[in-house]
């Protein structure tokens, strides 16, 4: 072996060696180092400025910042850090580098619109996204149901939402459940039949699989709603004709002349407790009702099913 | 057209796709067409999207700065080689000596953008796995790059034709960075008064416009364009390329070689 070859030889293991021992203290590092410094920096805050630097490529911006906004809000979500610092102002430099980035303002709202855990507990500011994504894309009927949605979930402003709804009405090429929903706003706007259409018009309109996944189980989670609400009536008039509790929900059954004890979506019976509570079996299989949890119930991270 | 105009052209052209650099720069556009793919992934319903605008911007900024590498030393290559009095020895005049190094190096940028372009569209295929009617506009953006090229490689060859080859590169590129924000020049103009918007006026319109070619995000979106804004682009790309040749032309008739 002749003085270059050696050379070869030791540049080469030099080279390997060098790059594997790089990469281990890196990990070491990542571990050491705390990560919500890297996290949270915003480093250009200003729409205006992020433009500029962009050299006229705004729309690849654009992409860019939604990536990063998705990718924020996903991270954070399933880390349980329930605090979205930085949502509101990417999700603002995205649609300001490109008014006309639908998924921005769609996924947008339902990123920042709805309480911890589901979201970032912030529903003004959902809405001034979408009044903004409406003045920019007015054409665009999806907008104003996903406004109309915000006013409804979250808000409960039912006039608002109905408003919301009777202007997406009137867009050309509306879905026609935008007028239903605009009427049934002014008069049946806490039905249970209402949340059900609204719920539906989501899962039928999109294609995104999570969406439809959500949909369901907010499809899911009205259904035991009512149950429960129909359940606990029925126990209301057997504890003022009976004048006791009952002992179970056969007896409910029985003086209902129901077939048999209801079941939730999943087929299992419902329960009675002690003091005449109708409770949910699973309720970790019905991630967002509001009724039938026994007390002191925490939910966990939502389990999504494919069918309902 | 004039045969010595034409065998100086395609001796550029020879010459240019000879350079190892080009075929770097050409890889990493494809490389980045192919990326896009993965960047849709992470993200939620832009995968069209991010095809189009990063397939079309590594179009546009890598064929600018092959346009601004290969331009900067058209001619001070040349004159540092001595290869120029050869050339010019012949009866060649200096501005078809200009003329035949531009229209090379147009050549080779319209075939790398043809190449690059083969790039996007095939990642396109693979994420909407099939072409539609809308992704033709995509034509329109490339053709309007094509026409942002001509602009640049008659300004590098502007400045290659007094200038040392550094120099040429960045005001070459300035240029490029300025007419980007040729709109905001305008905008900052008409809030001027006096012999500042005397000044900033003319520099708007001096500085070359590349931000009316950028119609990127436009085609990302579907949305039409014109065949008026088409006819105005490529006649105002024409005589802005033939301003600058004739200044580049007017230079170097007065060069001294020696």
């Amino acid at each position: 072996m002749n003085a270059r070859q050696r050379t070869t030889i030791l540049a080469a293991t030099c080279l390997v060696v060098s790059l594997a021992a790089s990469i281990l203290l890196l990990r070491n590092i990542d571990r050491i180092r705390p990560s919500e410094i890297v996290e949270d920096a915003l480093y250009i805050n200003s729409p205006k400025m992020v433009k500029r630097v962009s050299l006229g490529f705004d729309g690849l911006m654009a992409c860019i910042y939604w990536t990063r906004t998705v990718q924020y809000f996903g991270h954070r979500h399933f880390q349980r850090e329930y605090t979205y610092n930085e949502l509101a102002p990417l999700l603002e430099i995205t649609t300001a580098l490109d008014p006309h980035l639908i998924p921005a303002y769609h996924f947008g709202a339902s990123f920042l619109a709805p309480a911890p855990p589901n979201g970032a507990g912030q529903p003004d500011r959902a809405i001034r996204l979408m009044e903004y994504g409406i003045q920019q894309n007015p054409d665009n009927w999806r907008l104003y149901y996903d406004l109309g949605f915000v006013y409804y979930t979250e808000l409960r402003d039912f006039k608002s939402a109905g408003d919301v709804f009777a202007r997406g009405s009137r867009v050309p090429g509306a879905h026609p459940f935008l007028k239903v929903l605009a009427a049934d706003m002014a008069t049946h706007a806490q039905d249970f039949a209402t949340a059900r259409l609204l719920w539906s018009a989501a899962y039928e309109s999109s294609t995104e699989t999570n969406i439809r996944q959500n949909a369901l189980e907010h499809l899911r989670a009205i259904q035991v709603d009512e149950d429960v609400t129909n359940l606990q009536n029925a126990v209301s008039r057997f504890v003022e004709g009976q004048g006791r509790i009952p002992t179970s929900l056969w007896e409910i059954a029985s003086a209902e002349h129901l077939q048999g004890v209801p079941v939730d979506p999943d087929g299992v019976p419902y329960e009675l407790s002690i003091d005449g509570q109708v409770l949910v079996a699973n309720p970790d299989n019905f991630p967002f009702i509001t009724k039938g949890t026994p007390p002191g119930y925490q939910p966990g991270i939502p389990k999504f099913h494919t069918k309902g | 057209m004039n045969a010595r105009i034409v065998q100086i052209a395609f001796n550029t052209f020879r010459e240019a796709v000879r350079d190892r650099v080009l075929y770097n720069l050409i890889a990493f556009a494809l490389l980045l067409s192919g990326a896009a793919i993965f960047v849709g992934q992470i993200s939620i319903e832009i995968e069209r999207l991010v095809v189009i605008n990063l397939g079309l911007t590594a179009v546009s900024l890598f064929g600018v700065v092959i346009a601004i590498f290969i331009g900067i030393g058209l001619v001070s290559k040349e004159i540092e080689k001595r290869t120029l009095y050869t050339v010019l020895s012949r009866p060649v005049r200096r501005w078809e000596f200009i003329v035949g190094k531009f229209l090379g190096l147009a050549g080779t940028l319209v075939v790398n953008t043809f190449f690059m372009a083969i790039g996007v569209f095939g990642a396109l295929l693979y994420v909407a796995h099939k072409f539609s009617g809308p992704d033709s506009l995509i034509f329109v953006a490339l053709y309007f790059i094509v026409l942002q090229f001509l602009i640049i490689c008659s300004l590098a060859l502007l400045f290659s034709s007094f200038s040392s080859p550094l120099l040429s590169a960045v005001f070459a590129f300035s240029l490029f960075v300025i007419g980007s924000f040729a709109d905001d020049l305008r905008g900052f103009a008409t809030l001027t008064s006096g012999i500042t918007r005397w000044i900033a006026t003319g520099a708007a319109y001096l500085v070359p416009n590349f931000s009316a070619l950028n119609i990127v995000s436009a085609v990302a979106h579907e949305q039409p364009i014109g065949a008026q804004l088409v006819l105005q682009n490529t006649l105002y790309a024409l005589f802005y390329t033939a301003m600058a040749l004739s200044g580049a032309v007017l230079i170097f008739e007065r060069r001294n070689l020696k």
